[in-house]
């Protein structure tokens, strides 16, 4: 940036508006490290104590293990869903194909509060099941399926019908088209959505709220933990944890995504 | 069934997209290891046929019978045919052995066997050496190649082209034409070619259908597409053609005297029509055959008098558009610059005689 760039309104707006952003992201980093339970300037000195805490406290560590769990099978399930929807949207010709793709996005217009009531009533009232991380895991599926068919969708019309068709013409079925060109050539879009699916799944705490049984997530607990002043820090040290996490996963993402492009060694292995 | 005469049969083929007739009541054969080339402007049905030979679409009505073998029940991965798409479709995750060896995964080669049928297939495009590179590292030019050699190694009975070389720049086209003949006539495979461009159709071709609006004009090898269209239509695809309606007045010794209104009687070979008189007929000729001169030929009929109305010099030879009165449109002559001249001053405006041997001109029923 030049010199002269500095004093440009625009560029002190910019500034202004990073810190508005991240300045209270990178807070908690900052006082994860503080010695003391109080968040408040100044602060007093460095600690290691709040991840000591963090790590010791075994439910809190039950809540993280169940919140993985549960993203990662939510992510699964989702985006294998998504890809069917997306193929069956973006490929054929079905009868009704607005509506249906209007129903499966509903789920994105429709306030979480209201969902979580509604997925409430039914699993007690109607299916009368008990509520526990499946109940959970159903909910978020209904809410990440619309957000990994809209990422399939556009890749899957990003890239040249006509390569499914050369492969069928080559003498490959339905399913061996599939999986050895639609698959490889959507993979970005399957990475994407994978990962988009478990951060909704991860931080998701209203259905949560709503369909959890005796097992809770990350997010209830945290919001659990906020009455007792002194368990604060640690979930200081937690948040900073999911950020440096967070952080790894979308560059190995887009690391990923970029080594896709690049030359593989494929060659004539079949 | 058997035997060379029709190794591909179309049997009253129709496609329906909604109202639209994309394919209407087509019925022709195709030999084996024939170059068979669709003729047509584009929607005029060509490429439905061609998607229908693959079994990417359905006819509404009617079958096709490839070597016998009925085809409406059969998928396009188990039909003898493959083919080369319009833009290559090579699979861009795969670099060009893998795709090449795509089509032969069924067949469960061994390795050295694989490799070495890549090889040969590699050696046939002329791009040895490039095995590992991807589709984004390929011209035109060798992306085409390859999408016709990963065919090919399948040993299809029919292999399928849909406007290959449109892609292509002039020069390469031309090259590819010859290579591509040049390779159907060594492997052997009947070829069946899509095209709108008539001159690659007429240069390539043992027979060339020529199509519009989902009907087939006219089924014949180029020189008679050219020199004896049976209709107007195919008369003013292919080439340039000058044409002249009236109606006959008589007939004698295979001649008919057609009374053309402002340009008097003109004579013409009947061919194979058998017209009766007063038929309203249209005299068809080519530019190259009608000879322009300054002064009156000296003969009794054919002969019409006109004025340059515009002039195009090409090298080899020049054309002319000449206004005749009572025609609303102009007549094309082209003259081929036999004598080698420097003058190149206008003969815009000039008055010209043109003239013709009744057999040089077709004559076309209805007008």
């Amino acid at each position: 940036m030049s010199k002269a760039a500095r004093g440009d309104p625009l560029f002190v707006y910019a500034i202004v508006y990073l810190i508005f952003l991240y300045g209270p992201v990178l807070l908690l980093p900052l006082f994860s490290f503080n010695d003391s339970i109080y968040i408040a300037f100044p602060l007093k000195g460095f600690t290691f104590e709040w991840y000591r805490q963090m790590v010791q406290n075994g439910s809190l560590m039950d809540a993280l293990q169940n919140s993985v769990k549960l993203g990662i099978v939510v992510a699964a399930i989702s985006t294998g869903l998504g890809i069917f929807a997306a193929k069956a949207v973006t490929r054929y010709d079905l009868p009704g194909k607005g509506p249906i793709t209007g129903l499966i996005m509903l789920p994105l217009v429709v306030p979480s509060i209201i969902l979580g009531i509604a997925l409430l009533v039914i699993a007690r009232k109607f299916l009368d099941i008990q509520l526990s991380l499946y109940t959970i895991g159903a909910g978020h599926v209904l809410i990440c399926v619309p957000f990994a068919m809209l990422v399939l969708v556009s890749r899957l019309e990003g890239f040249d019908r006509n390569l499914e068709e050369a492969s069928f013409d080559l003498g490959e079925s339905g399913w061996s088209t599939f999986w050895r060109v639609t698959f490889p050539l959507a993979l970005p879009g399957i990475v994407a959505s994978l990962l988009l699916c478990f951060t909704i799944s991860f931080d998701e705490f209203v259905l949560a709220f709503f369909l959890a049984g005796n097992e809770t997530t990350l997010p209830i607990f945290i919001f659990s933990q906020l009455r007792f002043p002194n368990r604060l820090p640690g979930v200081l040290a937690l948040g900073s944890c999911i950020l440096v996490f967070s952080f790894l996963i979308v560059t190995l993402s887009e690391w990923l995504r970029r080594r896709g492009v690049q030359p593989t060694k494929q060659g004539a292995a079949i | 069934m058997s035997g060379s005469e029709s190794f591909i049969s179309i049997r009253d083929v129709s496609k329906h997209f909604g109202p639209v007739r994309a394919v209407d009541q087509v019925s022709f054969d195709i030999k084996r290891g024939e170059f068979f080339s669709l003729l047509g402007p584009s929607g005029c049905g060509k490429t439905t046929l061609l998607r229908m030979l693959a079994g990417f679409e359905v006819p509404t009505k009617g079958e096709l019978f490839i070597d016998g073998q009925a085809m409406s029940t059969v998928p396009p991965n188990a039909r003898p045919t493959n083919m080369v798409f319009q833009n290559y479709a090579i699979f861009p995750h795969l670099d060009v052995r893998g795709n090449i060896a795509y089509g032969l995964r069924k067949a469960r080669l061994p390795k050295a066997e694989l490799d070495a049928t890549v090889d040969q297939a590699l050696e046939m495009i002329k791009l040895p050496g490039y095995g590992s590179r991807r589709a984004d590292q390929l011209s035109g030019g060798q992306r085409q190649r390859v999408a016709l050699a990963r065919a090919l190694v399948r040993r299809p009975k029919v292999l399928l082209l849909d406007e290959p070389l449109g892609a292509l720049d002039k020069k390469l086209r031309e090259e590819m034409q010859l290579e591509l003949r040049q390779i159907q006539q060594t492997v052997g495979i009947t070829f069946v070619f899509v095209t709108h461009d008539q001159e690659e159709a007429l240069t390539m071709s043992d027979r060339i259908a020529v199509m519009s609006k989902g009907k087939v004009l006219q089924i014949d090898d180029a020189t008679r597409l050219y020199e004896a269209p049976t209709c107007r239509e195919v008369a003013d695809f292919i080439g340039t053609m000058n044409f002249f309606d009236g109606a006959v007045a008589t007939v004698e010794n295979g001649h008919a005297a057609v009374d053309a209104g402002p340009l008097g009687t003109l004579w013409v070979g009947t061919g194979e029509h058998a017209l009766g008189p007063r038929a309203p007929v249209t005299v068809a000729i080519r530019p190259e055959k009608v000879q322009i001169g300054w002064d009156r030929p000296d003969q009794p009929y054919n002969v019409v008098e006109g004025r340059i109305g515009a002039e195009a010099y090409l090298g080899d030879r020049s054309h002319y558009y000449v206004e005749v009165p009572g025609l609303a449109r102009r007549v094309a002559v082209a003259y081929q610059n036999m004598a080698r001249s420097l003058d190149n001053s206008s003969d815009q405006g000039r008055t010209v005689w043109l003239s013709w041997p009744p057999d040089s001109a077709i004559l076309l029923p209805g007008a």
